[in-house]
């Protein structure tokens, strides 16, 4: 008798929590900067902490997927398809664990950048985490536009930001390139191995942005509906 | 006749106490888009319940009032026994109280409208002989149960459309909020005070020509209109407010407009829902005051609807206010933008619906137009299972009333033969 049909008829909207687990990433993704100076000066015991850090921010984050995707039954009638709210919150969660498999291999292999490529490899992880930044920013216009009904204004805004977003991780793209070629010039100096997994390494902070994108792409496709 | 006074003794207790239910349970339908969009604390909402409720129905109950005394059963074949129409009324009462009380504490969406429809259709059938119902007027009248909401989503859909266009997605939509809310405000007055004067002042003797009743529904949508402006120009804005949420002072501008179709909502249910406790006690008392003769035409006395009225406040103030306060924490999704729409588009149907003596099920209304408000991409997320248990209920709630007040009847019969 404590519901009555009126209010039982409102379910939680997923809005709110999205953009609380978009927050989330966002926390623990932008602990991959101070992680990268520690490794950047061979300071492996805040390294150590800084990566025991980010898995547990990104345990976090994983609660809170976990939370929206049992509040999200089929049942509910919402003004975003429920696909495309789930199709984002996997985009989101996927940046979340980027960071965490950076920050674990670096840490587990002790893996030295060498000094030449250092500030490039930096600038390099700041622009993609500027990406995924992006992407949260964009994230927190979803209230605004579903209060104006995805209407006017705020589609126009919400545009810009995808926008904005695509030019930062076309610009993370042309970083990587540099540092492939800088690193390429010094890898005859390197280990073989280390090389490898280097590689790899910018691989992965190249899925940063690549992943924001993505959650910028879905947006587009909730805009588009 | 036979125990006249027991009769009516009974009745008006079975009314009274639906009434009581009324006010207890449906109340809190009708007022839950207010309290839900934070537009009125549950004090207020109470107070503008009270009020409100009790107008509506002293005013512009007499219509379905009216269709349920008399509108569903030929009386005429019963003018040789009469005191089964007595019997079949007290029946339909009991079993659409008994039903509404078991509902409600399993937390099923049944309508008051419905149970005492099925109630009385069914000890008519079965009672009188199924050539005593008025099959017609039971049609429209189950019709208007599928046309309320869909009419109601229809208009909300638009409302809100409106709002987005004319306010939400205007260059600076607290300046447009304050310009065209007004204007809603104004429509609020118009519709709900067009239609009671066109249709429920007579029951309580005041007639109002054509010309003059569209005057007064003008000047009182002015004049409501006037209040909001006023209302609106004591406002203070926080800028800051809207740093995180960029429409947080354009809701409260919405707030104002929300308590005023609160009133009309609560306005609304009152008119409709009244009839329902007060609609069998009406044709009792007519039955055994004309001494035996099923009066068909004899106009419905205004202490009925007083009766009821007093009834819906008393079941408002001893128990409804607990199912509001759950209200209040239960709705975070709706803002007053969208509570607004909603509400309004579910009184203006309900108040036609009286004005046309339909007894509709306000709840149901209600749901419509949030479905309508949801069409146009305006709530957050909302639970399509209701609809389905709105279905279900309809499916039990009419044989579940009727098998329960033809159980009653023949009891009755029994007890008085």
């Amino acid at each position: 008798m404590v519901r009555t049909t009126i209010s039982s008829l409102f379910g939680a909207s997923p809005i709110r929590p999205l953009q609380t687990h978009m927050a989330a990433v966002i926390v623990c993704v932008r602990e991959l900067h101070p992680f990268m100076e520690a490794v950047l000066v061979d300071d492996w015991d805040a390294a150590r902490t800084l990566q025991g850090r980010i898995a547990q921010l990104e345990r976090d984050a994983d609660k809170l997927k976990r939370e929206l995707r049992l509040h999200l039954p089929n049942s509910l009638f919402m003004p975003v398809s429920r696909r495309d709210i789930l199709e984002v919150l996997t985009s989101q969660d996927k940046v979340a664990n980027r960071a965490k498999d950076i920050a674990g291999l670096m840490t587990g292999r002790q893996m030295a950048i060498p000094d030449p490529i250092a500030g490039s490899f930096l600038a390099y992880l700041d622009r993609c985490i500027d990406a995924a930044v992006q992407a949260q920013a964009a994230i927190n216009e979803l209230d605004e536009l579903v209060e104006t009904g995805f209407r006017g204004g705020e589609v126009d805004l919400m545009q810009s930001m995808i926008r904005k977003l695509d030019e930062i991780e076309s610009d993370t793209d042309k970083i990587q390139v540099r540092v492939r070629a800088d690193l390429f010039q010094r890898e005859t100096e390197l280990p073989p191995v280390d090389v490898m997994f280097l590689y790899r390494v910018i691989d992965w902070i190249g899925d940063l942005a690549d992943l924001a994108q993505r959650v910028g792409s879905r947006l587009e496709l909730m805009l588009a509906r | 006749m036979e125990h006249a006074t027991i009769f009516i003794v009974l009745a008006g207790m079975f009314g009274l106490f639906m009434a009581w239910g009324v006010g207890a349970n449906d109340v809190a339908n009708a007022m839950g888009t207010s309290v839900g969009s934070r537009a009125l604390t549950i004090r207020q909402a109470v107070i503008v319940a009270a009020i409100f409720e009790f107008t509506g129905a002293y005013l512009a109950g007499g219509a379905v009032t009216e269709t349920i005394r008399s509108g569903m059963i030929e009386a005429d074949r019963l003018s040789s026994d009469p005191q089964l129409l007595v019997y079949g009324m007290l029946a339909s009462l009991l079993a659409a109280g008994l039903w509404l009380m078991l509902a409600s504490q399993r937390g099923w969406p049944v309508s008051t409208t419905h149970s005492i429809v099925g109630a009385i259709v069914g000890f008519a059938t079965v009672g009188l002989g199924i050539d005593a119902v008025k099959w017609g007027a039971v049609g429209t009248i189950a019709t208007s149960w599928v046309i309320s909401p869909v009419l109601a989503g229809i208009l909300a859909y638009w409302l809100f459309i409106s709002v987005q266009v004319f306010i939400l997605t205007a260059r600076d939509p607290l300046a447009a909020a304050k310009r065209y809310v007004p204007g809603y405000i104004f429509l609020v007055g118009f519709i709900i005070s067009l239609v009671t004067i066109k249709k429920g002042l007579a029951h309580v003797g005041l007639e109002i020509s054509g010309g003059g009743s569209y005057a007064l529904a003008v000047g009182i949508g002015i004049a409501l209109a006037l209040i909001g402006i006023i209302a609106i120009r004591r406002l203070k804005f926080d800028p800051r407010a809207d740093s995180s949420f960029h429409y947080t002072n354009v809701e409260r501008v919405f707030s104002i407009l929300m308590v005023m179709t609160a009133c009309a909502m609560a306005f609304a249910h009152g008119s409709n829902d009244v009839a329902n406790a007060i609609g069998p006690v009406a044709a009792v008392i007519g039955i055994v005051q004309t001494g035996g003769q099923v009066a068909q035409h004899s106009s419905l006395s205004a202490g009925i609807l007083l009766l009821g009225g007093a009834g819906i406040v008393i079941g408002l103030v001893t128990y409804g206010h607990k199912v509001i306060a759950t209200l209040g924490t239960g709705i975070t999704e709706l803002t007053p933008s969208r509570g607004f729409a909603a509400t309004l588009a579910g009184a203006s149907t309900v108040v036609l619906a009286s004005g046309t003596g339909l007894p509709v099920s306000t709840t149901h209304t209600l749901v419509g137009a949030v479905l309508g408000v949801g069409l146009a991409r305006g709530i957050g997320a909302l639970n399509m299972n209701v609809v389905r248990t709105i279905f279900l209920s309809w499916i039990i709630t009419l044989p579940a009333g009727a098998i329960l007040s033809i159980f009653f009847f023949y009891i009755l019969k029994a007890i008085f033969e």
